[in-house]
């Protein structure tokens, strides 16, 4: 008896212990679950109207400044609610779930950057389907799958800008390394395939060669090692384009520590806080980036008009982006947001995000 | 002169030592992995010189000291036939952490900020080993739960908020980009852990203890080795070098924040095992484990700076491991065998 008896507490304890430690882990996942009120029936009227976001992944800092404006974006148009839910790491079909839960909810507009195009797609149906209006923004989704995306910028310009940037710093000749997030983003891939279209066809850049493509996954330590093997694999690189915030910052971190400081020009897309002690000690000379705010602002805006039924989503159509003004939806249901701001030592105290 | 007096006495024959040294040498566990990563950095030299540059051998160690650091304190907790999977968490918090102390306090000194560090880290190891060792429960089990748990604190605590490089001060950033004699500081500091202990694994009652509980534990229970004891002090001093770690990552990369350190365990246990530590205790050595870590970090600079495809590097370290267990049970096939022999002719 007396085994057994000390069995059962020992067990007891080890519930216990897991039951706290699960208790921790899902308060934890679950930190943004405000308050559902309005959730119900697919198209409420005015004033009841639900909003949610999806990142690619929570506690991504550029994700926070791009979703710190589409909140503000959410109550300037007139969201009853505005949520923000979404995985802690950037896998392509982490998000479905969080989808799942949108569609059983009732919520109005989903607003989602995905992590794969497809992946997503059968819950993001099973939403419309539901009465949801789907806009992707950052990161899109496949076409068939959401009524509009609303894009930082022109593809084409990010990878061209990009591509103008370090031409420019490596005096227009040498040899050029990518160095992006994951192999399967949307947004990486397209933009490497508008710079690798332009080195073949534009003549400016006859004289640059573009000698490897390696992904840091975003993620710090991986996207250092990646920047170490580059230069050493290449010893003749003149220049590495990182269109990743994290990317360049750790490419950023490991030049200014070692013998290549200056030697490699570095540019991309990067936050200016992250990115600020390295134009100051000039191991980057220019980067670029959008307003990440200002995409979920005209994202927020842009759901507003399709749950009211103002747009379908189809080209031409128009609505009011808040103080942004007039947004015209493009082919292929694409809403730009702006063009790309060029951050270098004169300016980058201008910028706090 | 005088130790050799002394010791001569205890060995059995003199005139046999030469050629026990060389096997010895020939059965050291460490051997393979030693061997591994000669030919490894040698082929890897000959095909691109800059590997082996100033730079390049900088980059190397770097690469390899906070790993070391850590799978030595994992080797203390698998060779008591425990696993401490909470590693990668304990780094991240203390990563951030040190982010955090550091951004609220800028001239706090270095020194205060590596003891806090390996203090948050002791703190967090003496909780996993006090829910081992008191509920009783596998360590695997346990250390999943805090994995979460810890993780989970650190996402709540640090939401979006990142520490840069440029948030902390340059001398502690430089740290790991000055060298001594061509070795960065922070790998004489991964250096200086695995000398000392292995010397207390090696020299001292208390370590010789941890490998008898691996070997078995209701054995040395009776032996009168106060397990419970040897076992929390294994994870405490695994939680305190994985806040050193966690420290000198701050130091190193450039940003620290919610997922910091995430899926880090996985290689810890991986180096340990490649560098001949059993998985099932009681045997390996805390400098295997630290070769294992080289040798897994310089597997991945080794076949980017090939320009082999990424994809394969995992693959690659898998094989690794695989090799390791199959050479760790041919080893012990083979001296379980010699011992029957032996004593069926001392019978």
């Amino acid at each position: 008896m007396r085994f057994i008896h000390s069995g059962s507490t020992r067990r007891r304890m080890a519930v216990a212990a897991l039951a706290t430690s699960a208790a921790l882990v899902l308060s934890a996942c679950g930190g943004d679950t405000g308050s559902d009120s309005g959730g119900e029936g697919g198209s409420g009227s005015e004033g009841e109207q639900t909003i949610t976001f999806i990142p690619k992944q929570l506690n991504n800092p550029y994700t926070d400044v791009v979703l710190g404006g589409g909140e503000d974006g959410a109550s300037e148009a007139g969201f009853a609610s505005s949520e923000v839910v979404g995985p802690l790491d950037a896998s392509a079909s982490s998000q479905v779930s969080f989808i799942n839960a949108e569609t059983q909810r009732g919520t109005n507009v989903i607003v989602i950057a995905a992590n794969d195009p497809d992946a997503v797609g059968p819950a993001l149906e099973e939403a419309r389907t539901a009465g949801a209006k789907i806009v992707a923004f950052d990161s899109d989704t496949n076409p068939d799958y959401r009524d509009l995306f609303v894009s930082q910028v022109d593809a084409k310009e990010v990878a061209l800008i990009q591509l103008e940037l370090i031409s420019e710093q490596i005096g227009g000749a040498g040899e050029i390394a990518i160095l992006s997030a994951t192999a399967n983003a949307t947004n990486q891939n397209e933009w490497i395939k508008f710079m690798e279209e332009e080195l073949a066809s534009n003549p400016d850049y006859a004289e640059i060669e573009l000698v490897a493509k390696v992904y840091g996954d975003d993620d710090d330590t991986k996207s250092f090692q990646e920047a170490q093997g580059l230069l050493q694999a290449y010893p003749d690189l003149k220049g590495i384009i990182s269109p990743t915030t994290v990317g360049i910052a750790a490419t950023a971190r490991y030049l200014s520590t070692s013998e290549y400081k200056g030697e490699v020009a570095l540019t991309g897309l990067g936050l200016p806080n992250e990115m600020r002690p390295f134009v100051k000690d000039g191991t980057v000379t220019e980067f670029a980036l959008w307003d990440p705010a200002q995409l979920g602002y005209v994202a927020a805006f842009a759901g507003k008009a399709l749950a009211d039924g103002d747009i379908t989503g189809e080209a031409g159509d128009t609505f009011e982006a808040g103080e942004l003004g007039e947004r015209e939806i493009g082919d292929g249901g694409i809403v730009l947001v702006g063009p790309p701001t060029q951050f270098n030592a004169d300016n980058i105290d201008d910028y706090d995000f | 002169m005088s130790l050799d007096s002394k010791n001569a006495p205890a060995r059995p024959a003199p005139g046999h030592e030469r050629t026990s040294v060389l096997a010895s040498l020939l059965k050291l566990r460490e051997l393979p992995v030693i061997l591994a990563l000669v030919l490894l950095v040698a082929v890897t030299a000959a095909l691109n010189p800059l590997f082996l540059s100033e730079q390049g051998i900088k980059d190397l160690l770097l690469n390899a000291t906070i790993l070391m650091i850590l799978a030595v304190g994992q080797t203390l907790v698998i060779i008591t036939r425990n696993i401490d999977l909470s590693v990668g968490s304990i780094l991240g918090l203390v990563a951030f952490g040190t982010g955090s102390l550091f951004a609220a306090a800028p001239d706090v000194p270095i020194v205060v900020v590596f003891v806090l560090g390996m203090l948050l880290g002791a703190a967090l190891g003496a909780f996993n080993g006090l829910l081992i060792t008191i509920a009783k429960v596998p360590a695997l089990v346990i250390t999943l739960g805090t994995l979460y748990i810890y993780r989970g604190i650190n996402n709540a605590w640090a939401g979006g908020t990142q520490y840069f490089a440029g948030d902390r001060p340059q001398a502690f950033g430089d740290l790991s980009v000055d060298t001594f004699l061509g070795f960065p500081l922070i790998t004489l500091i991964a250096v200086g852990v695995v000398a000392i202990v292995a010397v207390y694994m090696l020299g001292t009652r208390q370590g010789r203890d941890l490998y008898a509980i691996g070997s078995d534990p209701d054995a040395a229970r009776l032996f009168g080795i106060p397990v419970t004891r040897r076992v929390l002090l294994a994870f405490v001093v695994n939680g305190l070098l994985a806040g050193l770690a966690g420290v000198l990552y701050a130091s190193r990369f450039n940003s620290v924040g919610a997922t910091t350190g995430a899926g880090l365990e996985l290689d810890v246990v991986a180096a340990a095992v490649v560098g001949g530590v059993a998985i099932f205790g009681g045997s390996g050595t805390v400098l295997g484990a630290a070769i294992g870590a080289l040798l897994l970090t310089t597997i991945t600079s080794a076949l980017t700076a090939l320009r082999v495809d990424k994809f394969w590097q995992q693959a690659i370290v898998g094989v690794l491991i695989l090799a390791a267990v199959v050479i760790d049970r041919i080893a012990s096939v083979r001296s379980a065998r010699k011992l029957r022999i032996a004593e069926a002719r001392n019978v």
